[in-house]
């Protein structure tokens, strides 16, 4: 398999009805790094897992994956997955969910059957297999998201706000879902509002202010020295709240 | 699973075969032998004499020679010599012969406001009826009743074109131009086949009758063999000679209805 | 007339098995059903298409589609006649006063129903699952599967109002097929000439028995359609 990594973000902006959302976005994101990208609402963070994805087309600059190789635009594709803050899920089964998937990504119909269920057995939902999708909570709902990601075998992950609408419980088990990612070599790549869980899970942090940029920083220095006024008074807003 | 069924439900629906009826001509005809009965009459003596299905049309006058005209129709049964006329002068069919007449029964309210009731002449009864203004409903609908209508008005020098309201052209059948007669009390002139076959009679009554002028002569036609295939063409022709010939006149001698004859074979042997 | 003789006939009709009655049943069932499986056939892989595609002009074929969902049944039949008329170009085919040409009428006005449903119900499931099914990295085909797929409760209706439509309809069968006893005489060309014959209790009865039947079509359907929802959520 072709490693699409790194990304690198050449100068991405995009702009709607004339309006800048993003711009001047100049970065490079690294295998292995759990990358969290911070900021205020409205900073622009959904839109930039969206370019990164492919979901939307940059009206500025470039999206490069893979260091200056060429890569085929399917390739690239296929090396990715996103989970979104409400799983969109089909009416059928959570292990049909996962074929689903499975046969999106190409694999052969014999094998489709075996690998969901490994996927749901990883994230402690095959007993639900048969059960409509549609019908599971919302903290499975999410799970089976990561289950059906997870299946496809990403070498990157995006997560728009994967928690902003679960209860605690179900948040850790995202968050340990995330782990385990993780530690099977998946970059990851996630927004959140949630302080504590970007704390938890990051090693660096991209925060982002009225469509900008403004530091690109690991973690620990982050968190504990930013050196922006809006990341200072973003993470002391935060707090307070 | 819903969409398979349903498939599997339609699949046998379209695959069972259709009624079985190798050999058949298509003939078209006019709403007032098909209504009367007559044809449920005929046709299965015929192909029980013959083995050949016989396929009604059962439309106007008009229709019916324009869908022989198209050739999609293996031989014709109407009631308007001129159109009939026409339709063999221009090639479209040949060899037209008399089979039989009916009548026309001028039908009007019991109440009767034009006074017309028992009169021998139509002409005169229609021009009492414009005369009153009395309702009239007309079929509308370029058949051989609805031509023959027509003759009559024209006639008495009456241009309906130019009456109003009391004259209605409905543009339909000879039935449902009887309900909606019949709903507004209303005369009318109609098939006495079609008369004495309909049911939703109201307060409508035979109110003219009897003058040779409502005289109703249906003719046979075999469709240009140009137009057909060969096959239908053939048991066309063995259609046309039984219907003309000796078993088909005395099969048309036989019909009755509620014991009432109202077709009289007419084929000069 | 008289709603107590019609019900009286009605039960009459379906009490005495009358052969021909069951003959006119099955061959409208035939009729109707197959047009709407063939409408299906195109029109939901089309509606699909409208919904996903994007090309100048689309806004127009979309109106003009919706405008069609209310073809008057006998100009539908009467170009079907044209076409199909020994004089037409399908002349040589043989299909005029058959159920094959009826089908192919009812088929030609049903299809702007399922289409134009078919792309409504496709066109709000791309807005939902849009972005998800991109992210999969789905081609246009398996979009369009999908979401047909995923619509499939919506789209029962669409086709059962399609269904609903070519039962219920009389100008187009009535023009291509004659309404030849025994052979092309359909549940609604029975009731028109039955009608004609002034026997409106027969008539009537005989609606009645069409209602019944398209009722306990929809009823079976809904019965499905709800256990068959039941378990996919």
């Amino acid at each position: 398999m072709r490693g699409i990594l790194p990304l690198h973000l050449d100068h991405l902006g995009f702009a709607a009805h004339g309006r800048p959302l993003l711009q001047g976005i100049n970065v490079r994101l690294e295998a292995g790094a759990r990358t969290i990208v911070l900021g205020p609402n409205g900073a622009g963070k959904s839109l930039l897992l969206r370019l990164c994805h492919g979901l939307l087309a940059p009206t500025e600059g470039k999206v490069n994956w893979g260091g200056g190789d060429m890569l085929a635009p399917d390739v690239v594709g296929r090396a990715q997955a996103m989970v979104f803050q409400r799983p969109v899920l089909l009416r059928r089964s959570a292990a049909a969910n996962v074929r689903h998937a499975l046969a999106l990504a190409g694999m052969p119909w014999r094998s489709r059957r075996d690998a969901a269920l490994d996927a749901l057995d990883r994230f402690g939902l095959a007993h639900l297999a048969r059960r409509p999708a549609r019908v599971l909570s919302g903290g499975e709902q999410q799970r089976l998201a990561l289950a059906r990601a997870w299946a496809v075998r990403p070498q990157v992950l995006f997560l728009d706000e994967p928690t902003a609408a679960l209860d605690p419980a179900a948040t850790l088990a995202v968050e340990l879902a995330v782990q385990e990612f993780h530690q099977s070599g998946t970059k990851i790549i996630m927004t959140t509002h949630d302080l504590g869980q970007a704390r938890r899970l990051a090693d660096e942090v991209l925060f982002l202010s009225r469509g900008r940029l403004v530091e690109h920083a690991s973690a620990q220095a982050f968190f504990k020295h930013p050196t922006s006024p809006q990341a200072r008074a973003f993470l002391a807003g935060e707090l307070v709240s | 699973m819903l969409r398979r069924m349903v498939l599997a439900a339609a699949l046998v629906l379209a695959f069972a075969p259709a009624r079985a009826e190798d050999r058949f001509i298509t003939i078209a005809s006019t709403t007032s032998t098909e209504q009367s009965g007559l044809f449920n009459h005929l046709l299965p003596l015929f192909t029980q004499a013959t083995g050949i299905g016989v396929r009604v049309v059962a439309v106007g006058t008009g229709q019916a020679l324009k869908i022989g005209q198209q050739g999609d129709a293996d031989a014709l049964l109407v009631h308007d010599r001129a159109g009939e006329d026409k339709f063999v002068a221009e090639g479209s069919g040949f060899d037209r012969r008399d089979v039989m007449y009916n009548d026309f029964v001028m039908v009007g309210p019991k109440a009767d406001p034009a006074k017309i009731t028992g009169l021998k002449d139509a002409t005169l009864a229609v021009s009492k009826i414009a005369a009153a203004k009395a309702p009239f409903a007309s079929r509308g609908d370029d058949s051989g009743t609805h031509r023959a209508e027509l003759r009559f008005w024209k006639a008495a020098g009456v241009d309906v074109k130019a009456a109003a309201g009391w004259y209605r052209e409905l543009g339909q059948g000879m039935g449902p131009t009887l309900n909606t007669a019949a709903a507004m009390n209303a005369y009318v002139l109609a098939d006495r086949g079609t008369w004495a076959n309909f049911k939703n009679r109201q307060d409508l009554t035979i109110v003219v009758h009897g003058d040779k002028a409502l005289f109703n002569p249906y003719g046979s036609i075999l469709v240009d063999t140009k137009k057909r295939p060969a096959d239908k063409a053939a048991d066309a022709k063995i259609w046309h000679n039984w219907l003309t010939g000796l078993k088909g006149q005395a099969a048309i001698e036989s019909f009755r209805i509620n014991g009432e004859q109202v077709f009289f074979p007419q084929a000069r042997q | 007339m008289d709603l107590v003789a019609a019900f009286t006939t009605a039960l009459g009709l379906v009490a005495g098995f009358d052969a021909e009655l069951l003959g006119i049943v099955r061959l409208s069932l035939l009729v109707s059903l197959s047009a709407v499986i063939l409408a299906a056939l195109v029109g939901l892989p089309l509606g699909a298409a409208l919904a996903l595609s994007r090309f100048p002009g689309r806004g127009a074929v979309v109106v003009l589609l919706n405008a069609f969902m209310g073809l008057p049944p006998v100009v539908v039949g009467l170009g079907v006649y044209i076409l199909l008329s020994r004089a037409g170009p399908l002349g040589p085919l043989g299909l005029l006063f058959t159920p094959g040409a009826m089908i192919l009428a009812q088929a030609v006005l049903v299809l702007p129903i399922i289409a134009a449903l078919s792309r409504q119900v496709v066109a709000d499931l791309w807005d939902e699952y849009g972005e998800q099914l991109r992210s999969l990295n789905a081609r246009p085909w398996q979009v369009a599967l999908t979401l047909l797929w995923d619509g499939r409760f919506s789209l029962v209706t669409a086709v059962l109002a399609g269904f609903g439509r070519a039962a219920a309809e009389v100008g187009a069968v009535m023009i291509v097929g004659g309404n030849i006893k025994g052979v092309t005489r359909t549940m609604t060309t029975a009731i028109a000439l039955e009608t004609s014959k002034g026997d409106l209790a027969l008539a009537l009865g005989l609606g009645l028995v069409l209602i019944a039947i398209i009722a306990a079509i929809n009823g079976a359907l809904f019965a499905l359609g709800s256990w068959a929802k039941r378990s996919a959520g």
